[in-house]
């Protein structure tokens, strides 16, 4: 069966079964492997992306519930090869190791940021709940997520 | 350092690259063809070649085995242990064995040339971890990359240098001496002139090689390049998630693969029905004895066929679950290893007499569970055939090691494997196996196209490995003034390394018995050490308690050690130990030794809710030395990254099994930490310039869990002895 998708601003058709998850239907079928696989439950946050602007686990969403949705995911936040705000914070707050989580971190802090422009710790902490770091960066990404928010806050936002 | 602390250091590390590696084979290569240097340089495209040569490649764990030639490619000379291209231009291309794998490597030793060679740290380019292009190494564990490779590095480096002022003094018809190397240039200070390296490097062919120990080093009291706060470099891959790692590698044509696992651990086939798989449009199923698995264009059709394999198993043989697994592991301490044991036993007087005498006596036992590595990227492999040539991207921390199973696996010549390791997610000890590679290998064999597997996290859950699980008794004897007199400490099974104690102790006794065991066990951030700190820490404050003394002060009162008294002084000094207890609930600990060359101690304030008993981790505060700092900003976080990752394994982490079955294979059910868990962490870096830097990505861990577990005693009078120390809280009275 066709999916129609709109994906970072694209429209795609992908001929696959509905049941699929929009991780697979991501990475396998149109080549955005920037989301990451890193449990297919719903509890690491490693393939969060944005669907309609709200934060979602693409691995447990069937991609038949997204049709004619908009997508986004870490590959469609830059504008013009510019980076968003809250990539350039992770990027100056070197908010990571291995990397392998800071796409779905990055993208659920455009998110909160988008919800909750100034939020308090306990707050981030309860939003970024759900995203795993294993190599245990996360008070460098909580001093990204505070990056982010200030650049937001004076003018970053679009 | 004394000479006792050497021949600590030096057992230390013997045990900690042989110990958890004892099912890996390190066997010589049987052949070395010879190529020259200089033609291998030509090659390249000419320019100034560096290679270091390493004389005894398994004392240092590398060198082996580079004559060899591979994919089109000359072969590197043979017993290169790393090498540094600077070519015509000025590019520095920098080729090591080792990989990145999160702890940013690839950063702290570019600055490590950098620093050596001159030159900015963006001109230079580090290949890492491709057995095509790298010298071979034995793989990126056991803290060894920052003391071994770095020191090679900047020789390489620094020999480099000086054959670029040489050719400066014979471009310039001048004495050598005088001349200066700065940014990327040769300065000559008497006329003002400069010539750049890479125009210097400009139709040469010289090939130059430096053996350990060979130039001077500059003093890392005088760096200003490495010793410096620096950023992972290239780095904006990684938020535009444009960074491919192992499970993000796509070939041409490539088809998706998945493996049929047996429901237990030791099941075998017995009944295959494929198929309705095989009826699945594009899908093969590839067969081999036991190996059972599938291919199809996409994933979730894959994921389709294989649940359409009908399959019958003949039941799985009685295994001992994590139930009886502190009983099963003492009664089955492994005589056949007694050699093995020896080795590791170490006496001083005589704990006997020790305990006869003394005023007080303490027995305990200390546990710790299995825990899984857990990466956040799972294994991941894709396999590749060509005209019977093998190439492999897969996340590992042993590319050759994973190369040298491939050409075991498949009986082919070393030459036609080629293993590539893009920077992964990490692996933490936990990815020095090839199982994945090598059955992607076989699926891509029997498809006829580009394979990749991803292992789900069940399958990581179950069938990679795990950090070992240990039981550990100790026996002390404290003296009418308090000191202690005798000291035992035996470990079963988790390892050797930092078993013994870095206290002065007039009679003691230290030990390992390797035992049967029934899972699958091998490295781990410190394994060995976390569990040993584990114990001696929390039995060190039990003493403490019953000394009537405070933690600090008798731990104090037994140590001569210069560096760790000073690491222990300045973490307590920053948390203001003994800390003030302002609420219910609250309590202090602290735990800290020596490992890896390393020395840390660790400060932790929890608080425990007196209702449900749920244990939070306030603040921790931890002084790590680890001799000169290459990279305070990379050093500081793989401290704050240990203690997080460390809260895991002291609090919850636990894996459960149970008739050949992991009863917790993903992340809902094996807890690891989060956000919610993040407490205020302090990171003391104590920088001892005048002293070689040792590895950091382990020793920090070792001393979080008996910090915590003395705050919980400190909070609630109730003492665990098992790691995890509360996963469901702690239930008290
Ligand atoms: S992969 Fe989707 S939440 Fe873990
Ligand atoms: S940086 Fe490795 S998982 Fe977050």
């Amino acid at each position: 069966m066709a999916i129609e998708l709109n994906v970072n601003g694209r429209s795609y058709s992908v001929d696959t079964d509905p049941g699929t998850s929009l991780l697979t239907v991501l990475r396998d079928h149109l080549g955005l492997t920037g989301s990451k696989y890193g449990c297919g439950e719903g509890e690491c946050g490693a393939c969060t992306v944005l669907i309609n602007g709200n934060s979602r686990r693409s691995c447990i969403t069937p991609v038949g519930h997204v049709h004619r949705q908009k997508v986004t995911t870490i590959e469609g936040l830059e504008r013009a090869g510019k980076l968003h705000p809250v990539q350039q914070a992770f990027l100056d707050a070197d908010a990571y190791q291995c990397a392998y989580c800071t796409a779905g971190m990055i993208v659920t802090t455009v998110a909160l940021l988008d919800s909750n422009p100034h939020p308090t710790d306990a707050q981030i902490a309860e939003f970024l709940g759900g995203n795993i770091c294993r190599c245990g960066t996360y008070p460098r990404i909580l001093a990204a997520v505070r990056l982010a928010e200030r650049a937001l806050a004076q003018g970053g936002a679009r | 350092m004394n000479e006792k602390e050497t021949v600590r250091e030096e057992e230390t590390r013997a045990n900690e690259t042989l110990a958890p590696e004892r099912y890996e084979l390190f066997a010589p290569p049987a052949y070395h063809f010879d190529l020259e240097r200089r033609n291998f340089l030509k090659v390249m495209g000419g320019g100034v070649g560096v290679f270091l040569l390493v004389r005894n490649p398994a004392v240092l764990g590398q060198g082996r085995e580079s004559g060899q030639r591979r994919f089109g490619r000359p072969a590197l000379p043979e017993n290169v242990g790393a090498w540094l291209h600077i070519a015509p231009g000025g590019a520095v291309t920098v080729y090591t064995g080792k990989v990145e794998i999160g702890q940013n490597i690839r950063t702290s030793l570019a600055q490590q040339v950098a620093e050596e060679l001159r030159v900015r740290l963006d001109s230079i380019t580090m290949v890492m971890g491709d057995t095509a292009l790298v010298p071979f190494d034995m793989g990126t564990f056991g803290s060894m990359t920052t003391p071994v490779m770095g020191p090679q590095l900047r020789r390489i480096a620094s020999a480099a240098r000086d054959t670029l002022l040489e050719l400066a003094a014979a471009r310039w018809k001048t004495a050598k001496g005088p001349l200066v190397a700065e940014e990327g240039m040769v300065r000559d200070p008497a006329s003002g002139r400069r010539v750049a390296y890479g125009v210097l490097a400009e139709g040469q062919t010289l090939a130059k090689t430096v053996v350990a120990a060979d130039p001077p080093l500059i003093s890392p009291e005088k760096w200003t390049v490495a010793g410096k706060p620096v950023k992972k470099i290239g780095a904006t891959p990684f938020v535009t998630g444009r960074h491919l790692y192992p499970s993000d590698i796509v070939r041409l044509d490539m088809v998706y693969g998945k493996v049929l696992r047996p429901p237990a651990y030791g099941a075998t086939l017995a009944s295959l029905d494929a198929s309705a798989a095989k009826a699945l449009a594009g899908v093969v199923v590839v067969q081999d004895a036991d190996f059972v698995g599938v291919v199809a264009p996409k994933p979730e059709i894959a994921e389709k066929a294989l649940a359409a394999l009908k399959a019958t198993w003949n039941p799985a043989p009685a295994q001992p679950s994590s139930k009886d697994l502190f009983d099963y592991l003492r009664k089955n301490a492994a005589p056949e290893n007694a050699q093995e044991e020896d080795r590791f036993a170490h006496t001083v007087g005589s704990v006997e007499t020790g305990l006869a005498a003394a005023r007080q006596t303490f027995a305990q036992t200390y546990t710790v569970a299995y825990i899984a590595h857990a990466p956040l990227e799972p294994r991941a492999a894709v396999a590749e055939w060509q005209e019977g040539k093998l190439t492999v991207w897969t996340g590992t921390q042993r590319p050759f090691g994973v190369r040298d199973q491939l050409v075991e696996t498949f009986h082919l010549p070393a030459d036609s494997v080629h293993v590539l390791m893009p920077d992964m997610g990490s692996g933490y000890g936990g990815k020095h196996t090839g199982e994945c590679a090598i059955e992607a290998a076989r699926l891509a064999k029997g498809a006829g196209k580009p394979v990749k597997l991803i292992w789900t996290r069940e399958e990581e859950f179950t069938w990679a490995y795990f950090r070992p699980a240990g039981v550990i008794d100790v026996r002390a004897g404290l003296g009418a003034d308090g000191k202690l007199v005798a000291w035992e400490m035996i470990n079963y099974n988790s390892g050797p390394s930092a078993v013994n104690t870095p206290y002065d102790i007039p009679n003691q006794t230290t030990g390992f018995h390797p035992t049967k065991y029934p899972l699958r066990q091998g490295s781990y951030r410190a394994l060995a050490a976390t569990a040993n700190h584990f114990a001696r820490e929390s039995a060190m404050s039990e003493l403490a308690h019953m000394a009537g003394a405070d933690q600090l002060d008798f731990r104090l009162k037994h140590l001569s050690d210069a560096r760790l008294k000073t690491v222990f002084e300045s973490a307590a000094k920053r948390f203001s130990w003994p800390g003030k207890k302002s609420e219910p609930g609250q309590g202090f600990g602290i735990g800290g030794g020596i490992e890896k060359g390393g020395r840390v101690a660790t400060c932790a304030e929890v608080s425990v809710n007196p209702k449900d008993g749920s244990v939070r981790v306030r603040r921790v505060v931890v002084a790590f030395e680890c001799g000169a700092i290459v990279n305070p900003d990379g050093l500081n976080d793989q401290v704050a990254g240990a203690q997080m990752m460390g809260l895991g394994g002291a609090l919850f982490e636990a894996i459960e099994f149970a008739d050949g079955k992991i009863l917790n294979p993903r992340f809902s059910q094996y807890r690891v930490p989060r956000f919610s868990d993040l407490p205020r962490i302090e990171v003391v870096l104590v920088n001892r310039a005048d002293r070689p830097p040792a590895g950091a990505g382990e020793t920090p861990i070792c001393g979080l869990a008996p910090a915590v577990a003395n705050a919980i005693f400190d909070a609630t009078g109730i003492r665990l002895r098992s790691m995890p120390l509360a996963p469901h809280g702690v239930k008290q009275a």
